[in-house]
């Protein structure tokens, strides 16, 4: 379709180059401020596009819908050419005797095999990217997610130190001071390596949660009785957050997600003094059968 | 399409029962239809109402109205239920096809009349059943279910103890009872008593969206019936089928439940396609373009409709291949769908095009209803729903398809028929204002909803971060807008009543070709004791 499709790598999107692409790849939406007003880890005032990526799966969710976005605006744009040309072309002063045409079989076919084509062509790299998404890399690190309501709990396992910990939102004057965001910031956060690949398996202790994360691209519902997996790798240190995504009652909106991406000796560091600060997992947290 | 040669409309006195006999005890199909319509306006009012608390409360961040979230959740849970079983059905099926697809395919009325009569007022009881829910405990400290409008265990079981949850099941059950019942009536209607000539080739778009809404209801509300069922049962009677304490699964809820739901997302827009194809070649002054490739399609989004269910559940944690399939599948759909929008502008191309308030309306409906679609393309792909799954831009979305879809030619359908239903006219420049309003009020209410589902923002939520504030301003003020148009349609309706003006037997001209404008306006009380013949018109010889 010759669209001008805008390739965001993680590697360079802190360039300028990778800006101008991402500025170009807004354009759809109308602004250009939009881009630079795209939110990292969390969302800004007036965003009109996916947050920034961080993981090679974000990186391609959010280049792929961009695609998509291309091909749906040129069919939105089609369509509404043909009702205007309709409109000003058709109306009763303009043409007062109507055709009786009610059939065209080339036209016909044309409007049927078209979209196949174009569903073709979205499907291939729809089907590329979905692989990615739902692949099972060897993974660096194990953590269990467990939603509660209304709040989630971390567990990491016995070679990082074998604790828990649970994770509440920061209200009142502790989010005031910690400067974090309010509504997205936790008082503890899942801190992970930078670079590294996470597995993170997630259930639910007693309704459906789903711990999501638009930075990563990732979301993942939360079952009782289901262990669910997902992965991702971040390439940036940050702190990133993310809101509970599935209906679970009262406080649906008050329990936040939060994960710190650092570098391997912050997290060496931290590890140390998660032993000692959070309750020790019954002989390490229990994981399902994973290629680790 | 076809011509009737002979109308039976010989009435010149009717016996209308007496009021009692005729309003509650009606086996009369045009006197249904004409309470269905004014139970899903009711209805609506209400629904409307519920959503008018859910964008005061997202004006702004931080909590204004709801001192307890959860009367927020159980806010949008009674909008979602009241506006898909409540509202937007009664009025296009139970309103409209009831009205109008015997006067269509010449038929004296309804196969069963009196089972249309309790059709009806079940879904009057499931209404009260659900209003009911809003009274009682719920959840633990709080009234009224707040399930969201898909009731998903265990929040539906563990989470809400309190029969509110029961209430609204048993309003499901009450009206999927009358929908089924009332599927039945239209598939025997529509098999047995077309006018001689009729075939089904030959049969009005509309009849045939309602023929297949109503094998869509009849193997779809089954499966719902069964899935909320085994819910009660779960909550009252001890068992365990999504329970995973007793080796259940909360994801066959899902299955179930989508397995009707995503059926009924189509039950809600095929009657809605029906009408557009009549309104648009009603003013366009032209016979529908592709007729049978419309019909077909009709009866394809139906089939593969019921194939896609699990798009709903991307991330419930399915395989690949499972999810594979389901985008798929789910993007066949498009294909359908791009038939009759393009068909719908071919039957424009080449018109004489008179644009009327339904056709405002019809023509507003075709571009929106692209706009909700192909979001519906992204959507499908679950790669990309992995972000957008239960954001705002898949509310944006349905709104699109429904609010701006199913909702619009709701609209349409009573500014095309009100002189056929009433013999009133509603002034011209009230529709057309109503639309405009409508149009731009909508617009501005839930398009900037796919922005802040972009940036992230979660579904069903009472608070927000402040970022998402700016959107969520806008999308209040565009309720704001839409609500006007409500005023003035209202306005309409009573300029209608008051006024002496009365509508001619066929007030929209030689464009307006199907059976019902034939007849008187309104129609006698019985008609078609003559039955029409329907004889292929020469012109359209092919």
């Amino acid at each position: 379709m010759g669209m001008a499709r805008a390739q965001i790598r993680p590697a360079t999107v802190r360039s300028f180059g990778g800006r101008a692409a991402a500025l170009a790849a807004t354009g759809l939406l109308g602004s250009a401020a939009a881009a630079e007003a795209a939110g990292t880890g969390q969302p800004v005032p007036w965003q009109m596009d996916l947050q920034r990526p961080v993981t090679e799966v974000a990186t391609e969710i959010y280049n792929f819908h961009h695609l998509l976005n291309w091909i749906m605006l040129a069919v939105v744009l089609f369509v509404l050419a043909l009702l205007i040309a309709v409109v000003v072309k058709f109306n009763e002063k303009k043409n007062p005797t109507p055709s009786r045409t009610t059939h065209n079989t080339m036209l016909e076919v044309a409007w049927t095999i078209v979209p196949v084509l174009i569903l073709v062509a979205i499907a291939i790299p729809s089907f590329r990217v979905l692989r990615t998404q739902l692949s099972d890399p060897k993974a660096d690190l194990m953590v269990k997610v467990i939603g509660h309501a209304w709040y989630w709990s971390y567990e990491y396992p016995e070679d990082v130190g074998g604790f828990k910990f649970d994770a509440n939102l920061l209200e009142g004057d502790d989010q005031v001071k910690s400067g974090q965001p309010k509504l997205l910031a936790t008082d503890n956060e899942m801190v992970v390596p930078v670079n590294k690949i996470v597995k993170i398996q997630v259930t639910a202790a007693d309704v459906m949660h789903s711990w999501a994360m638009p930075s990563f691209g990732f979301k993942i519902d939360a079952v009782p009785g289901r262990l669910n997996q997902f992965w991702f790798k971040a390439d940036r240190e940050g702190t990133y957050h993310g809101q509970c995504s599935e209906l679970c009652g009262q406080r649906h909106a008050y329990m936040p997600i939060t994960v710190k991406v650092v570098s391997d000796q912050a997290f060496q560091a931290w590890t140390a003094e998660a032993k000692t600060k959070f309750a020790r997992t019954d002989g390490g947290a229990k994981f399902a059968d994973a290629n680790r | 399409m076809a011509q009737a040669v002979t109308a039976g409309h010989d009435h010149a006195h009717d016996h209308t029962p007496p009021f009692f006999q005729r309003w509650f005890n009606s086996t009369n199909h045009k006197d249904i239809g004409t309470l269905y319509l004014l139970f899903a306006f009711s209805a609506g009012i209400v629904g409307a109402f519920l959503s008018f608390g859910i964008r005061m409360e997202m004006e702004a961040p931080g909590l204004q109205y709801f001192s307890n979230p959860q009367t927020y959740n159980v806010f949008v849970t009674g909008h979602g239920l009241i506006m898909v079983f409540f509202m937007v059905m009664p009025a296009l099926i139970g309103g409209f096809g009831n009205w109008f697809v015997p006067l269509m395919i010449g038929a004296p009325d309804m196969a069963f009349p009196r089972m249309n009569n309790i059709s009806f007022w079940l879904t009057v009881a499931g209404f009260m059943s659900l209003v009911c829910s809003l009274f009682v405990e719920g959840a633990p400290g709080a009234v009224g279910a707040g399930t969201g409008w898909t009731v998903y265990p265990p929040l539906s079981s563990a989470g809400h103890p309190g029969p509110a949850v029961d209430f609204a099941i048993f309003a499901l059950h009450l009206s999927g009872a009358g929908s089924i019942l009332g599927a039945i009536n239209f598939i025997t209607t529509i098999l047995n008593m077309r006018a001689p000539g009729m075939t089904l080739h030959k049969m009005p778009l509309f009849a045939w969206s309602m023929l297949v809404t109503a094998f869509l209801l009849l193997l779809s509300l089954p499966v719902l019936a069964g899935a909320i069922t085994m819910l009660l049962t779960d909550r009252n009677f001890g068992t365990t089928f999504f329970d995973p304490a007793g080796g259940g699964d909360p994801i066959l809820y899902q299955h179930l439940f989508w397995f009707f739901g995503h059926p009924e997302v189509y039950i809600m827009i095929l009657p809605a396609f029906g009408i557009v194809s009549h309104i648009i070649s009603t003013f366009s002054r032209k016979p529908v373009f592709g007729y049978l490739a419309m019909a077909y399609a009709m009866v394809a989004i139906g089939v593969v409709g019921f194939v896609v269910w699990a798009h709903h559940m991307y991330t419930v944690g399915l395989t690949l291949q499972t999810q594979s399939y389901f985008v798929f599948a789910t993007m066949v759909i498009a294909v359908p769908t791009g038939v009759k929008i393009f068909s719908w502008i071919a039957t424009m191309w080449g018109g004489s095009i008179r644009f009327t308030a339904a056709m405002h309306w019809a023509v507003g409906f075709v571009f929106l209803f692209t706009v909700g679609g192909v979001t519906g393309v992204i959507l499908a792909n679950a790669a990309v729903d992995r972000y957008l799954h239960d954001t705002y831009y898949v509310v944006a979305h349905f709104h699109y398809v429904l609010s701006l879809g199913a909702v619009f030619i709701i609209f349409a359908g009573v500014y095309y028929w009100f002189p056929k239903m009433t013999g009133r006219i509603i002034p011209e420049w009230a529709g057309k204002l109503h639309f405009w309003l409508a149009f731009i009020g909508a617009n501005v209410l839930f398009f900037p909803m796919h922005f802040l589902g972009l940036a992230g923002m979660p579904r069903r939520y009472a608070d927000y971060p402040e970022a998402f504030a700016g959107w969520h301003w806008v999308a209040t003020m565009g309720g704001h807008i839409f609500a006007l148009g409500m005023v003035v349609f209202v306005i309409g309706v009573v300029l209608a009543f008051r006024s002496k003006e009365r509508a001619a037997d066929n007030p929209w001209g030689e464009g307006a070709t199907t059976l019902e404008w034939t007849l008187t306006s309104p129609p006698p009380f019985h008609q078609y004791e003559t039955l029409p013949v329907i004889v292929d018109e020469p012109s359209h010889a092919h």
